[in-house]
């Protein structure tokens, strides 16, 4: 996973509370057997209406989505997350996220930044008057920066750190590789192995 | 200090614990199978991290798998089956495959090879890891995310469990089986009664059980919503070990019983919650919903959705109802079924064919019915044969089919139509599980069994009820 600390790029507003992650990814995409590809499957459903965001030519470089209210709700798929990296999302910036989304999105790398209901309808305001405008998102401050709008925002230590240091669960535990030797090395030898020699 | 064997287990696979942070825990075993490794496989590809311990990794396909005889024709179960193998190849992972003697249903294949054993933590990504509960192993299912984990770091952070005695008391009647404590222990504590802890069945109903049969009450410790459930390893686990493939040998084998034996909760160690079940009470058990809380005892009736105190049970059962096609008040034994289905990770073992055959020798199933015998795994398909079971039940007029998850779960050939009811020997009775608009009612093999001779649910006594009728 990379590291975190700041990141700026195109604000992409979305103006809608509720999304579910079967409007982030339908079913449909989660039958592939790969780990990347998923951006295709991305608000699927709400693609196919060409006046859809995502559908504006200026919003083709988006990395920082600004969503309503109560993103990433319902089924637990990994996929949602996996679906807006792959598509270039590097935060989502929402007034409340579901809780398991959030755990995934700290897993996948993606900065789920909590702001405040008003800032967020200032942000969205601002992206629509200025089509294609950056936002800057600084992990260290724990502020979000669009033209004169400064706003705070919330994530909660452990992840913060974990992003600021580029540990996903793998590499976190790998930082204990040799713990896990230490511990193999005292195993009993009548433990089982997969291969009979 | 005193402890519960959860605990025992759990604190023997600490790599390393520190305040505020989950324990990092070893795993002694990981299964893996089609359907939740290719992100994790793609996953090590893309951070460029190999398998940590291949020697503790071993994968087979059921998923996916037909269990008639020929190729895979669905494109998605083919790619993930061909892709299972390409990953499996590439990181040095042993694989057994459709057509290898040792392929089958993953928690089949790792109790018969003597792969689980006592005090292990088993991790496989799919729910029904439970199953190896039975052996005093730590054994519990996990998401695509942690495979990947396992596979680099053959660690998991965790945060501990609650521990719940699930105590059985008494001395099962004949003709009801480790189907039915299990189906009773569920509609007793309800699906989601056992959420956050790890369930230890004791007491001397559960002694007496044979390992077989305390696999099947393991594997669905998840339908009551546990994480995990164990059964103390004793005399029958170390008989059934002896002498598979990859059990220990000579003084491992001395030094392994040694420690097995030391795998047990303490007299006076504490659980956070127990439950005590009468064993002599119980009776065949089938559901009639759908959920696997939402079961009777056979003798009983349909229930009255408003007969329920709770307001989402009464909605719950309602719902059920009207998907399952049933009127509350009927007989639970006058219900016809049109497919009955033996076999599964929770009924496909030898001495569940076994059981049922005994029930069909002789005898045909009845006009109409579609009935499926599949073995949970390549050896058991075999040692049936050379028992003649596979006669048995081909002379009744069953099908007799290769080893796969089939009707289990809806995700090859073997499916239910449309309002096809069935009766199933397997662990879920979902909307849709076996298949869109299929209705399902769990059972034990032997109610299997006596279901297809007769046509509606029925238990062996039944038959002999007819059989008395007619002399």
């Amino acid at each position: 996973m990379d590291k975190f600390e700041t990141h700026t790029g195109v604000g992409v507003p979305l103006r809608r509370g509720n999304v579910d992650t079967d409007q982030i990814i339908p079913a449909v995409y989660l039958k592939r057997v790969t780990r990347t590809g998923f951006e295709d499957g991305l608000f699927a459903a709400w693609r196919a209406d060409p006046s859809f965001v995502l559908n504006n030519p200026v919003y083709a470089a988006g990395s920082v989505l600004v969503a309503g209210p109560d993103f990433g709700t319902g089924s637990s798929r990994e996929h949602a997350v996996w679906a807006l990296m792959d598509y270039g999302f590097r935060v989502v910036i929402s007034s409340r996220f579901a809780d398991i989304f959030r755990g995934n999105s700290g897993k996948g790398g993606l900065v789920a930044a909590v702001v405040s209901q008003d800032n967020v309808e200032l942000l969205w305001k601002y992206l629509e008057n200025h089509p294609g405008a950056q936002i800057t998102v600084d992990l260290v401050a724990r502020t979000v920066t669009a033209g004169d709008i400064v706003a705070p925002f919330e994530i909660d230590d452990y992840t913060r750190w974990r992003l600021l240091e580029g540990l996903d669960d793998i590499g976190l535990t790998l930082r204990h590789e040799s713990d896990v030797a230490h511990f193999e090395r005292g195993r009993p030898s009548f433990k089982p192995v997969t291969f009979l020699g | 200090m005193s402890g519960t064997l959860a605990e025992k287990v759990w604190d023997a696979h600490v790599v390393r614990r520190a305040e505020g942070e989950p324990d990092l825990l070893y795993i002694d075993l990981h299964l893996i199978h089609e359907v939740t490794s290719p992100q994790a496989f793609e996953g090590l590809r893309l951070a460029g991290r190999p398998v940590r311990r291949t020697d503790l990794t071993l994968a087979t396909e059921d998923h996916n798998v037909p269990t008639t005889p020929g190729p895979i024709t669905d494109p998605v179960s083919k790619v993930q089956v061909e892709t299972l193998r390409r990953n499996c190849e590439q990181f040095g992972v042993r694989l057994y495959p459709m057509g290898d003697i040792e392929q089958g249903i993953v928690h089949v294949v790792g109790p018969q090879l003597g792969l689980t054993q006592p005090g292990m933590t088993v991790v496989c990504g799919d729910s029904h890891t439970s199953t190896h509960g039975a052996f005093g192993a730590l054994a519990f299912g996990i998401g695509t995310s942690e495979v990947e984990h396992v596979l680099a770091t053959q660690a998991l952070p965790l945060r501990p469990f609650r521990t719940m005695a699930i105590n059985v008391r008494g001395q099962l009647a004949e003709g009801v089986t480790a189907k039915d404590v299990i189906l009773a222990v569920i509609a007793r504590i309800g699906t989601g009664g056992g959420q956050g802890y790890v369930l230890e069945y004791r007491g001397d109903a559960i002694e007496a059980l044979s390992m077989e049969a305390r696999m099947t009450i393991c594997n669905m410790s998840i339908e009551a919503g546990a994480r995990a459930g164990m059964i103390a390893p004793d005399e029958t686990t170390f008989a059934y070990l002896e002498g598979r493939p990859h059990a220990p040998k000579g003084a491992d084998w001395d030094a392994a019983v040694a420690y097995w034996r030391s795998l047990r909760t303490d007299d006076d160690a504490v659980f956070d919650a127990e439950v005590d079940i009468d064993a002599s009470a119980l009776t065949p058990f089938v559901t009639w919903g759908t959920n696997p809380g939402q079961g009777l005892p056979l003798g009983e009736s349909v229930p009255d959705p408003e007969s329920f105190a709770d307001e989402s049970d009464r909605l719950s059962a309602a719902n059920a109802l009207a998907y399952m096609g049933l009127e509350p008040g009927t007989r639970l034994r006058d219900i016809k079924v049109d497919t009955v289905f033996l076999g599964s990770c929770t009924n496909g073992r030898i001495e569940d064919l076994r059981a049922a055959a005994a029930v069909v020798k002789g005898r045909r199933i009845a006009p109409g019915i579609r009935m499926l015998v599949v073995p949970g795994s390549a050896k058991v398909r075999r040692q049936a044969e050379t028992e003649g079971l596979d006669r048995v039940f081909t002379d009744a007029g069953a099908e007799w089919r290769l080893p796969g998850c089939s009707m289990c779960l809806g995700m090859n050939p073997d499916i239910l139509s449309p309002g096809e009811r069935c009766a199933s020997t397997s662990n879920r009775n979902f909307e849709g599980r076996q298949g869109k608009g299929g209705r399902t009612h769990l059972v034990s093999p032997i109610v299997a069994a006596a279901t297809a001779l007769r046509g509606t649910l029925s238990s062996p006594a039944d038959l002999n009820a007819d059989a008395l009728q007619e002399a």
